[in-house]
């Protein structure tokens, strides 16, 4: 068993650089450790990623640790790139790690037009609530009325709800789940890295340092066991009331379908236009 | 009090009292908007803060409530920057009076937070008007000098405000904050102007113009900017009536009486080319400073006056124009046209890389030999770059 894991961190992380540069008690981490999982029980060999990321904490997930091609680019930017990426590579699979600030606020419109052209990018948004890099300033995810750094007397916005969105965009593949839901993480990244066209799974994840103390819980664990008691089965959503699942984490998979995928499609015209 | 630089922006934009403010988080600019909101939130401050998703969008906040007769303000860093050039040029082509802060910081890639001034100075065509404070101080005061004159009917540009990541936006030092009541006398509230958007008399603006007309636009842009040298040294002396402090106009004289050689530099490590003029003076050298206070409007006349009967200068910047050299230096070469003196150019301190009053020394004593063997280097000296095989 250890030694299995150990092959696993070998062949997919930079192990000399570790330990990583994530606080104590991140989820970035996690998230990191499943995702090698994911391509692990998949057995995609690490040659055949691309990793995009933005600016960020969770940028840092896959940078610099992935052992796979990693381009590190600008705030918001990284579903651009990720599309260039797989217009001209598209057998690569191209998988974008970002924040809730970096994809959903200075990247939004990125996020949703990748999600309309249904691109077969892989998308592991890490929802934490704030702008952790900068030391927690309000984001769009935010809750109304939490106290964070900009909002020192409570968020007056109402946040995203963002998976529900990209569904309604016309993804092929949405899932939403948190860094206590692992063992489902790693079944849904399996599942979104298969899945031909947008896919995208919102994570929520824990920042014990900014969020932590912005919700007056600063450890890891605490926020975990805030997950496990606020999180809802999608499947048991349609017997509860609003005011039941009101503040609470809609967990599973909201949409997965079969749809014509972008740069397929791009193709295809390229070739009738040639044929003409 | 004992103030960071971004903490003296933070109360410089309280005590101008400024109306609206857009921001977006970006390191190391974040302080400044987290101790505005806090003002807000308290109740010290009476504006509106937009929590907006870009600096793009922060900029354009601020366009709209500058057109419509409020006093914005914004601050941000490096790609934040970058990311709004197009509204900048807006801004100034719009002829608003904004005023923002800038921490200066090197661009991506390679990622870097560091100090780098590339940021700034590769905006300097936009038609903003660009300060280079050299203290917390000078950020307070800069940055309420700075709505006097953007406000001023002979200018109307937008101000921008740049100091240096970390070595200024981080430290602390005891920082003079004015009393509200001055500041209100020296500051009155926003003037409207003919063209500030009134419901009541309603205009339109920012149509397109034909050949005809676009290049007088321009052309007064230009104008107002070169008058604003005089309402900038102006602001100066009545801000010292009031306060006590001045710092000479758009450049700074450091013991250039009777210099055989000076220093021309800007931003941060202004202070420790001081404590390098000190020592060299100390030592018999004659050697002064000139500190660039403001890069737009470019003091050319102030440069020359200084510089007229001196044996060699000696630039340092932290910032270049990839293929043709420091932007200092173009700038300050360009402007010396018709002196013929010697100059040396010397990149410094890029990517926040730390360079320290000795390593002034070095490079005027490197320099002392060059000018007395008149074997003037026509590049650029990368001054510390290690060999990267």
């Amino acid at each position: 068993m250890i030694d299995k894991q150990q092959e696993r961190m070998e062949r997919y992380l930079r192990l000399n650089i570790f330990p990583t540069t994530f606080c104590p008690g991140c989820g970035c981490g996690s998230i990191l450790n499943a995702f090698i999982h994911a391509l692990d029980d998949l057995d995609i060999p690490p040659e055949e990623v691309v990793t995009v990321t933005g600016i960020g904490c969770s940028s840092w997930i896959p940078s610099p640790y992935f052992k796979g091609d990693v381009l590190h680019t600008t705030h918001g930017r990284s579903i651009a790139f990720a599309t260039g990426v797989k217009i001209v590579k598209p057998d690569m699979r191209v998988v974008v790690f970002g924040g809730d600030g970096d994809l959903i606020g200075i990247g939004g419109n990125h996020l949703i037009h990748a999600a309309r052209r249904n691109i077969d990018l892989t998308v592991f948004l890490v929802n934490n609530f704030v702008y952790g890099m900068t030391g927690g300033q309000v984001s769009p995810t935010t809750p109304y009325n939490i106290q964070t750094t900009t909002t020192p007397y409570g968020n007056v916005e109402n946040p995203f709800s963002i998976a529900e969105v990209i569904a309604s965009s016309g993804a092929s593949y949405v899932a939403r789940w948190t860094t206590y839901h692992i063992f489902q993480l790693v079944r849904a990244m399996k599942e979104a890295l298969q899945k031909k066209g947008f896919s995208f799974i919102e994570i929520i994840s824990q920042c014990p340092m900014n969020y932590g103390r912005a919700v007056k819980l600063r450890s890891g664990p605490k926020l975990l066991k805030l997950f496990r008691e606020k999180s809802i089965n999608i499947k048991e959503v349609e017997n509860l009331t609003e005011e039941e699942t009101r503040d609470k984490f809609i967990v599973g998979t909201l949409v997965n379908r079969d749809k014509e995928e972008f740069t397929e499609r791009l193709r295809d015209a390229i070739r009738r236009a040639e044929e003409r | 009090m004992i103030l960071s630089g971004n903490y003296a922006a933070a109360y410089a934009a309280k005590l101008a009292r400024v109306n609206v403010i857009a921001a977006y988080p970006i390191t190391p600019q974040t302080q400044i908007i987290e101790k505005l909101a806090e003002f807000i939130e308290n109740g010290e401050l009476n504006a509106r803060y937009i929590r907006v998703e870009s600096e793009h969008s922060a900029m354009a906040a601020c366009i709209g409530a500058a057109a419509v007769g409020a006093r914005p303000f914004t601050a941000t860093a490096s790609q934040g920057l970058i990311y709004m050039s197009e509204m900048l040029w807006w801004a100034a082509g719009a002829r608003l009076p904004i005023v923002m802060g800038v921490v200066t910081r090197a661009l991506a890639p390679p990622w870097s937070i560091w100090s780098d001034h590339s940021d700034i100075l590769s905006q300097r065509d936009t038609g903003w008007l660009i300060f280079f404070p050299e203290s917390a101080q000078e950020v307070l005061d800069t940055i309420i000098q700075a709505y006097k004159i953007s406000e001023d009917e002979e200018v109307l540009l937008p101000i921008a405000v740049a100091w240096d990541a970390f070595y200024i936006s981080h430290s602390y030092e005891v920082v003079d904050v004015p009393f509200q009541r001055n500041v209100d006398n020296f500051l009155p509230s926003r003037k409207k102007y003919k063209h500030t958007l009134d419901i009541d008399n309603p205009f339109s603006h920012g149509n397109l113009v034909f050949p005809e007309y676009y290049m007088e636009y321009r052309y007064y842009i230009d104008d107002a900017s070169n008058s604003s040298k005089k309402i900038i040294r102006e602001v100066d002396e009545e801000y010292y009536k009031i306060f006590g402090r001045k710092y000479g106009g758009l450049i700074e004289r450091y013991r250039c009486d009777n210099a055989e050689y000076l220093f021309i530099s800007l931003g941060a490590f202004s202070g420790d080319i001081k404590e390098a003029v000190d020592r060299l003076r100390n030592r018999g050298y004659r050697v002064g400073f000139i500190r660039i206070r403001c890069i737009r409007p470019f003091p050319s006349n102030d440069i020359k006056e200084v510089m007229k009967d001196i044996n060699g200068a000696i630039i340092i910047e932290r910032d270049f124009s990839f293929g043709k050299g420091g932007i200092l230096s173009t700038e300050i070469k360009s402007a010396l046209y018709s002196l013929n003196i010697p100059i040396i150019s010397y990149i410094a301190g890029i990517g926040g890389r730390d360079v320290g009053y000795e390593d002034f020394i070095k490079i005027f004593q490197f320099s002392y030999k060059c000018f007395n063997l008149e074997n003037i280097p026509e590049k650029p000296i990368w001054y510390g770059l290690r060999v990267i095989k």
